[in-house]
């Protein structure tokens, strides 16, 4: 027996649901409605049609484009989730899954009460499915794809089908319907030897595999199995000698794994479970994957050490876990003569170990962002997800520094004089102390971004212009400082605008 | 263990400034700790961007520079830009920032990163009296920093000196810089005092330019009051202390 389903796969597109939606693909230099929704199909339109016939029937048609790649994705995901209901699972591009379910149907109360296990679970994740049970992969893929559910009689409904359900080349399918052949009934009247001489030999094989007069074996996805390792005591362990020797096995036993499927650990999480219902959980992260127990088992030192609440084993732990749910692939590798690679390894090791210790978020590479608002031209990113060196912009030569090398966020309030109210300031106060200004550069005008304002177009809404001014003074001390609001964006009607202290240059 | 008690002599890195360079006996050391401390706690950002210019000295491109700062650096001196650090000459792609809660940590984070070969240098920047700094503490890094050869850049702002087990010790505060036309601020200038130097003469003053194109220090041109030490062949034999009083900022 077997089951088949048919999914309209659709995307989570920013349109009301109820609108009628198509997915659009480029065919042969036109835009084609590759899929559509029942709405879509309740106004007329269908797939194959090009976008301009079916925007020129409804305006108001709702277009994405399609993904064939995410569909694929999505698929295999949904295939892997029916492996619950047979462990001959596969998918039947672009829009089926394929269970064998021959001697298993049982369990679910028979072929009924599985189909319409399916259904509901499909439909509980909003998929529209159609599920059909038929003796071969093919007639189910068919029957599913074709037929007017629900089906009463397997044999009739194969034979009222279209010739279009063998899944032949447009022409030959063309060349049936021309034929006067129009159902699989039709086709299957006749005699074989005269189909086979006409049409070919593979539409013989396609009617034998529809009718189940042919069986073609499925090819089941595999899933690797889920890299999660543990020990039971019938005693609780307490002993802080056994716990660790505990761990270290199951560590190995990991390593000896990953090994075999050439993989290393991103994350590790180990579980204790307390003999008293208690559960602690610790979890640590390795920028490069690794299968090397020692470096682990420093990370999970550190971690230990960097612990609010000390491990406390109580009456002891009657079960100890260890799962590895990320995992990338490691190749076992000659190390290269010139020790980059050498080096690499005992940087990862570095900011593995510090990662774990200070947590991920204080030890960051910064990254570029492409804003011209100072205090947001850089972002931190944690150095344990981001590995490689990235590029900043060379400043030009011959200049000397226009950015500092501090920034206070937010930027301090400075009692400023300036000689005229647009002017660069003359002396400033800041931190209680009164500075000369000795020289200056400025103003570097910076408008605020106003096209992330609600209504920013407007003119007094874009929020406030900053002049930046470089100065150096009478010390040599060298700041930058900003008059937030130019004075006739007129910031605040008494004072006027406010200064700031927004950085230190070297 | 001898070669602990007597470390090898360490490759230098020239400044590229006779006198200075002849007074360090050919540049800073890599796989030493070289301590940096502000004049003033004005003088931060002069003593970081000196920090930077020896770091950027001393790195060979494409090496990566790990920044160590406590929370206290960060809340009172700023979030360092990575801007303005590429505008010193330096590469932060290739660096680390990392924040650090409290002192112990520091020292901790600091030790295990000079043991890792793979790094280009070290800076470690506080803020404050460091009690957990004693010679204990410093005789620690000293020992990592002179097995891995990745130079230590101890950054201190807003504290005074204290006995350590540091190559050499400095003390940077602001100069005012060679104008530019229009008024501008020119390029970095700092007053730097060579406060210590293990086995070697120290106490002369230098007032050094960074060129962020070059790479390199300069002597910064002379503007009237301050007459730096030129040639010190001299006082070389003035062992430890400080030969001649720093007479500048009394001037």
């Amino acid at each position: 027996m077997r089951l088949e389903e048919t999914d309209q796969l659709s995307r989570t597109i920013a349109a009301p649901l109820d609108a009628p939606l198509a997915l659009v693909a480029k065919v042969r230099g036109a835009l084609r409605l590759r899929a559509v929704n029942t709405q879509a199909q309740a106004l007329g339109i269908a797939p194959g049609q090009t976008l301009a016939d079916a925007r020129a029937l409804h305006p108001d048609l709702q277009v994405a484009d399609m993904d064939e790649e995410a569909d694929r994705h999505w698929l295999k995901r949904l295939a892997e989730h029916c492996i619950a209901w047979s462990p001959l699972t596969t998918t039947a591009p672009p829009d089926g899954i394929t269970l064998d379910i021959t001697g298993g149907e049982h369990l679910f109360g028979g072929e009924a009460g599985l189909a319409a296990q399916a259904e509901d679970a499909f439909t509980a994740i909003g998929m529209t499915v159609r599920v059909a049970v038929a003796a071969t992969a093919q007639g189910a893929q068919a029957l599913a794809r074709h037929a007017p559910l629900p089906i009463r009689d397997e044999r009739e409904a194969l034979r009222a089908l279209p010739v279009l359900a063998l899944g032949l080349e447009d022409e030959a399918t063309l060349a049936l319907r021309r034929a006067g052949l129009k159902t699989i009934g039709d086709v299957a009247a006749r005699p074989a030897a005269s189909i086979a001489a006409r049409f070919g030999a593979e539409a013989m094989t396609a009617l034998r595999r529809l009718l189940g007069e042919e069986q073609a074996p499925i090819t089941p996805i595999t899933q690797p199995e889920p890299l999660h390792f543990e020990r039971r005591f019938a005693e609780p362990v307490a002993l802080q000698a056994s716990i660790a020797a505990c761990f270290l096995s199951l560590l190995h036993e990991a390593a000896r794994t990953m090994e075999e499927r050439d993989l290393g650990g991103r994350r590790f999480v180990l579980t204790l479970f307390r003999s008293d219902g208690a559960r602690r959980r610790l979890a640590i992260e390795t920028g490069l994957p690794t299968r090397d127990t020692a470096s682990v088992l420093r990370l999970f030192d550190e971690r230990i050490a960097a612990l609010a609440d000390p491990l406390d084993p109580g009456f002891g732990y009657d079960r100890i876990t260890l799962f590895l749910p990320v995992t990338e692939l490691l190749v076992a590798s000659q190390p290269a003569l010139d020790g980059n690679a050498q080096d690499t390894a005992a940087l990862a090791d570095l900011i593995d170990r510090l990662s774990t210790r200070l947590g991920p978020a204080s030890l960051c590479r910064l990254a570029p962002q492409d804003s011209h608002i100072p205090e947001q031209a850089q972002l931190a990113l944690p150095a344990i997800h981001e590995r490689m060196p990235v590029p900043w912009p060379q400043p030009s030569a011959g200049e000397p520094p226009i950015r500092p090398l501090f920034l206070f966020d937010p930027p301090q309030p400075v009692e400023v004089i300036a000689e005229v109210p647009d002017g660069p300031p003359h002396r400033f106060r800041w931190r209680r102390k009164l500075h000369e200004v000795r020289l200056y550069e400025g103003p570097e005008r910076i408008a605020s971004e106003w096209w992330r304002r609600k209504g920013g177009e407007a003119p007094g809404k874009g929020g406030l212009t900053r002049d930046y001014y470089r100065i150096e003074d009478a010390r040599g001390r060298r700041y930058w400082i900003f008059r937030h609001g130019l004075y006739e964006e007129k910031p605040d009607p008494r004072q006027g605008p406010r200064w700031y202290m927004h950085g230190l240059f070297a | 263990m001898h070669d602990r008690a007597a470390p090898a002599e360490a490759p230098r890195r020239a400044f590229g400034i006779a006198s200075l360079d002849a007074t360090l006996g050919g540049g800073l050391a890599r796989g030493r700790v070289h301590e940096v401390y502000a004049a003033e706690s004005d003088d931060a950002a002069s003593a970081t961007g000196f920090t930077v210019g020896a770091a950027i000295g001393m790195v060979d491109p494409g090496r990566t520079v790990l920044w160590l700062r406590t929370l206290r650096a960060a809340r009172l001196g700023g979030v360092a830009q990575a801007n303005g650090w590429s505008e010193l000459g330096g590469a932060p792609g290739h660096g680390l920032v990392g924040v650090v809660g409290d002192a112990t940590a520091l020292l901790r984070a600091a030790v295990d990163a000079l043991r890792c070969t793979a790094l280009g240098a070290v800076i470690v920047e506080s803020w404050g009296t460091m009690r957990e700094l004693d010679l204990t503490a410093s005789r620690r890094l000293a020992l990592a920093t002179e097995q891995s050869g990745v130079p230590l850049l101890l950054l201190r702002h807003d504290a005074s000196p204290v006995p350590s087990a540091a190559q050499t010790r400095w003390q940077v505060a602001a100069a005012p810089s060679q104008a530019l036309p229009g008024h501008a601020p020119g390029r970095p200038t700092f007053d730097v005092t060579l406060l210590r130097q293990r086995s070697g003469p120290s106490g002369f003053d230098w007032r050094l330019e960074w060129d962020r194109d070059q790479r390199m220090f300069r002597e910064a041109p002379l503007s009237g009051v301050v007459v730096p030490f030129s040639a010190c062949g001299q006082v070389a034999t003035g062992g430890n202390g400080s030969a001649f009083p720093d007479d500048r900022r009394a001037a």
